[in-house]
């Protein structure tokens, strides 16, 4: 029946009271957590609307298929839509580029393992073999951050040609939940790459280090992996099952 | 009392010294228990708001053919008087508690992130403000509380009605997430040495349920809004019928939400009950465990009945049928509770004070509003009740006759601890029967207009349908009800003042809350206590009440914590600053964050009121505001 309770090594000198912890953890980690738990609902609400209004555009351009400006036509060429009576001006195109943004899918992931590495950089700062710059957190935080920097580039660019291809968030039921998913998954990158670069500054100021430095970078790499997470279940939902 | 405390550390000339008082003492404030104070009084100042907008309703409608109000006053009328009850008063009154309450039943300092607790109040004040505000200039929401799209798009709804709603509701959410997420971590991670979550108080034990299904339950809505709110400023389709979009889309996320909404809004209420009920009782809460499990289950449940609100839009007989066993399966854990409190008062020595008249009314009034509710669980029942009065009738009995119960049960039952004084009995017991008799007046005979078929939401009736009496008698309720409700206020405003002095342990209670001085100081627990059980300040005072519980003796734990002492009443109020207690300083950033985050949505309205580049003005006006304030909060030490 015995409660193991944990003081906070850090906390000596600093009053107990207020460092004291039920589960040895501290706050900020478990508050992290339930953010994400709630972040979860956020897009499985996001992702059931794009998974239910599939297919159901009265209008292209189509995520898979080639579709037609002037008739319904649906094919999966585009001579199958001008066999179908479509003129070769007016057949667009699929919208989704599965090899592009596979690109900015493997960048995305990778910055996974670059934050890995800029945790361990901290976590290990001022020890023996960590005073290089490759294995610094300094480096690694950058490299996320440009990666994560590089992912919303593509995004930009993926944006930009969609609306040039026909596609807005007006367009049609798939432009409107498309857009929004995928803008809402780049917002959370944003806002990662903001707090990346927060710490990137942090660490050039006066150098990520100790207990409550790790804490302060663990919380945004819980935040980081998780935003890559949902990024997997939306490219496999939304851009590879067709 | 044990004293002996830690030596005050170097830096603690910095500390606030004593308690501040005076109007930016309050403005700054990041202590719990004056959040809690806070929150209280705005939500029974919204209380009279929405009181007051039923009262107009039921002066319409107690005679046929009213002319009291125009039919778009109306719509404005039941759905301010909805989302104003739901949103601006049980929510936060619940909230009220939670803050007021979980630290001192769980042995903290205070909540794990006191400067986010501040920002969420202000954010709800804000929010409140920003929906409440628009009812002067005749442009209040008039979709209904649930907003129902397509109603409520552009084409059905073109006025900035529907925009202070969808704009108010998206900033409420942040309120409730923010400080979601701020007691889930309280919980988990500030129990004093000993308190395992079983042997937690029961009402931390339903807020800390209540937290999940606001965590889990939020983005639905979140997302539904944001849908909306796409469709109105920028043209999206989500909710527009002609391009192929689901008119049921809404209604499902709206639900989702919905549902655990509705034990959102209870269970803080079933533990203020269940706290209430052992006090008054003398005795242990009966089936502690059971009464946990069945918070969890009416928790986890809640998340799979939200479609039984839609029986009537045709979803098919597999769907009706699963949503209809879940819902009665939902019943279960409900009645354990009803016949735990039972049990609980069944041989006890019983008093009757008016906390625990409000409770044994919780408990019976409840049941009625809960019968009804497993009556409507059947989809063909329900599709002769639902959209008639009988539903209006059926959920008065759950959030008037539950919550409203407990919470007012609360509110005379923790008055004596947040005020060191006691609230009149005798107006109390006025209060307590006025509401009584005025509620069952008012929404008893609902059953019967709804069953004969007054639908919900007409602002006039003709003659003849057999509604009228029926009608006349709710409104006479209504205005018993008023005048409890002016007898409260009066009790409330003047036990403040020259109330008959409380000491700490104001009822004979047994949770820790009741260890500490009345009003409890700044720093709330001098010393933190080893807690043996789940009452431990009766192991001290009643020893025969708690002799057939589970003990755990404190040389038996593992307690590395160095101020932990063993469980005893603290007498003495010194400062923290004399004890060594590092306090967080208080700081106005979390009003300014709150403030510039609602300006920042809020001039979304713009796009509509004015043009796009005022509405661009604001918005990035108030987002820059606001990100530079977090920023400085953010680099500010807490304490």
């Amino acid at each position: 029946m015995a409660t193991a309770a944990i003081t906070d090594p850090h906390a000596a000198g600093h009053g107990e009271h207020a460092h004291y912890t039920t589960t040895g953890l501290e706050h900020r980690k478990i508050a992290i957590w339930a953010l994400i738990g709630s972040e979860c609902m956020l897009f499985a609400s996001l992702i059931a609307t794009y998974l239910v209004y599939k297919g159901r555009s009265k209008v292209g351009p189509w995520p898979h298929d080639w579709g037609c400006k002037t008739s319904n036509v649906i094919g999966k060429t585009a001579e199958a839509v001008q066999a179908a009576g479509c003129a070769a001006a007016d057949v667009m195109k699929p919208i989704l580029d599965i090899p592009v943004t596979s690109q900015s899918t493997f960048v995305l992931l990778m910055s996974s393992l670059a934050m890995v590495l800029a945790l361990e950089g901290v976590e290990n700062a001022g020890k023996a073999g960590y005073d290089k710059w490759y294995k610094g957190s300094k480096f690694w935080l950058a490299m996320t951050a440009i990666m994560g920097a590089t992912f919303l580039g593509y995004q930009s660019y993926e944006f930009t040609s969609f609306v040039h291809e026909g596609l807005t968030i007006r367009t049609n039921l798939f432009g409107s939940s498309f857009f929004t998913l995928t803008g809402f998954h780049g917002t959370h990158v944003a806002v990662g790459v903001l707090w990346l670069m927060t710490l990137l500054f942090i660490d050039l100021k006066r150098g990520l280090k100790g207990a409550t430095d790790v804490l302060l970078v663990d919380i945004c790499a819980l935040y980081w992996h998780f935003v890559d997470v949902v990024w997997i279940a939306i490219f496999t939902l939304i851009y590879l099952i067709q | 009392m044990a004293t002996t405390a830690a030596p005050a550390p170097a830096y603690a000339a910095t500390y606030p010294a004593g308690e501040q008082t005076g109007l930016w003492s309050w403005l700054a404030t990041v202590d719990h228990k004056r959040i809690g104070t806070l929150y209280l009084w705005t939500a029974l100042a919204f209380f009279v708001i929405g009181g007051v907008e039923a009262f107009i309703m039921r002066l319409q409608l107690m005679q046929p053919n009213g002319q009291v109000v125009s039919a778009e006053a109306f719509n404005q009328l039941f759905t301010m008087h909805g989302t104003t009850m739901v949103f601006l008063v049980i929510m936060p009154l619940s909230a009220a508690f939670f803050n007021y309450l979980i630290p001192l039943q769980i042995g903290a300092r205070d909540v794990a992130f006191p400067r986010l607790n501040a920002f969420s109040y202000w954010v709800y004040l804000f929010g409140g403000l920003f929906m409440t505000i628009p009812i002067l200039f005749k442009v209040a929401p008039d979709g209904g509380w649930f907003g129902y799209a397509p109603l409520t798009t552009m084409q059905f709804s073109g006025g900035l009605n529907i925009d202070f709603w969808v704009l108010g509701l998206q900033i409420l959410g942040v309120s409730s997430l923010a400080a979601a997420f701020n007691f889930i971590t309280t919980v988990i991670n500030m129990r004093a040495p000993g308190m395992s979550l079983m042997r937690m108080p029961i009402f931390t034990w339903m807020s800390f349920v209540v937290q999940f299904l606001l965590i889990l339950a939020f983005p639905a809505i979140t997302v539904a809004l944001f849908f909306l709110q796409f469709d109105r400023f920028f043209g999206t389709q989500f909710y527009e019928i002609a391009a192929g979009a689901d008119p049921l889309l809404w209604q499902h996320l709206f639900w989702v939400f919905g549902h655990p909404e509705v034990y959102i809004l209870i269970l803080p209420a079933f533990g203020l009950a269940s706290e209430i009920l052992p006090t008054f009782s003398q005795k242990p809460l009966f089936g502690y465990n059971v009464m946990v499990y069945s918070g969890i289950m009416i928790g986890f449940l809640g998340f799979g009945v939200w479609a039984h609100h839609m029986f009537a839009v045709g979803m098919g007989a597999t769907a009706d049928t699963i949503f209809s066993m879940a819902t009665m399966l939902i019943g279960i854990p409900t009645g354990v509770k009803i016949f735990n409190w039972l049990a609980t008062m069944w041989g006890g020595n019983l008093r009757f004070t008016v906390a625990m008249k409000f409770a044994i009314a919780l408990v019976g009034l409840f049941t009625i509003g809960g019968i009804s509710g497993v009556m409507h669980s059947s989809a063909p029942t329900d599709l002769q009740q639902t959209d008639t009065y009988f539903i209006v009738a059926h959920f008065h009995y759950v959030l008037f006759g539950g919550s409203i119960m407990g919470i007012m049960g609360g509110i005379y039952h923790y008055f004596p601890k947040m005020t060191g004084r006691y609230m009149s009995e005798k107006l109390g017991n006025w209060h307590f029967w006025l509401f009584f008799i005025g509620m069952n007046m008012t929404f008893f005979p609902m059953h019967f207009s709804g069953m004969l078929g007054m639908p919900r939401r007409i602002y006039t009736y003709d003659v003849g349908q057999g509604w009228e009496q029926f009608n006349l008698w709710s409104s006479i309720g209504v205005f018993i009800q008023g005048v409890g409700l002016l007898i409260f206020a009066y009790n409330f405003l003047k036990s403040r003042k020259s109330g008959d002095p409380a000491p700490n342990d104001a009822w004979g209670a047994g949770t820790l809350e009741w260890s500490i001085p009345s009003p409890p100081p700044e720093y709330n627990f001098a010393q933190l206590p080893v807690v043996t059980s789940r009452y431990p300040l009766w192991d001290l005072k009643h020893p025969e009440r708690t002799a057939d519980l589970a003990h755990s003796a404190p040389d038996q734990m593992t307690i590395t914590d160095s101020h932990a002492v063993p469980m005893h009443e603290e007498a003495e109020r010194k400062s923290a600053k004399d004890l060594g207690i590092p306090m967080p300083f208080p700081t106005i950033k979390p009003l300014f964050a709150a403030l510039f985050m609602v300006i920042m949505v809020g001039g979304l309205v713009f796009i509509h009121a004015a043009n796009l580049q005022v509405a661009l003005a604001v918005m990035i006006g108030g987002a820059a505001l606001f990100i530079g304030t977090v920023y400085g909060w953010l680099t500010s030490p807490l304490e």
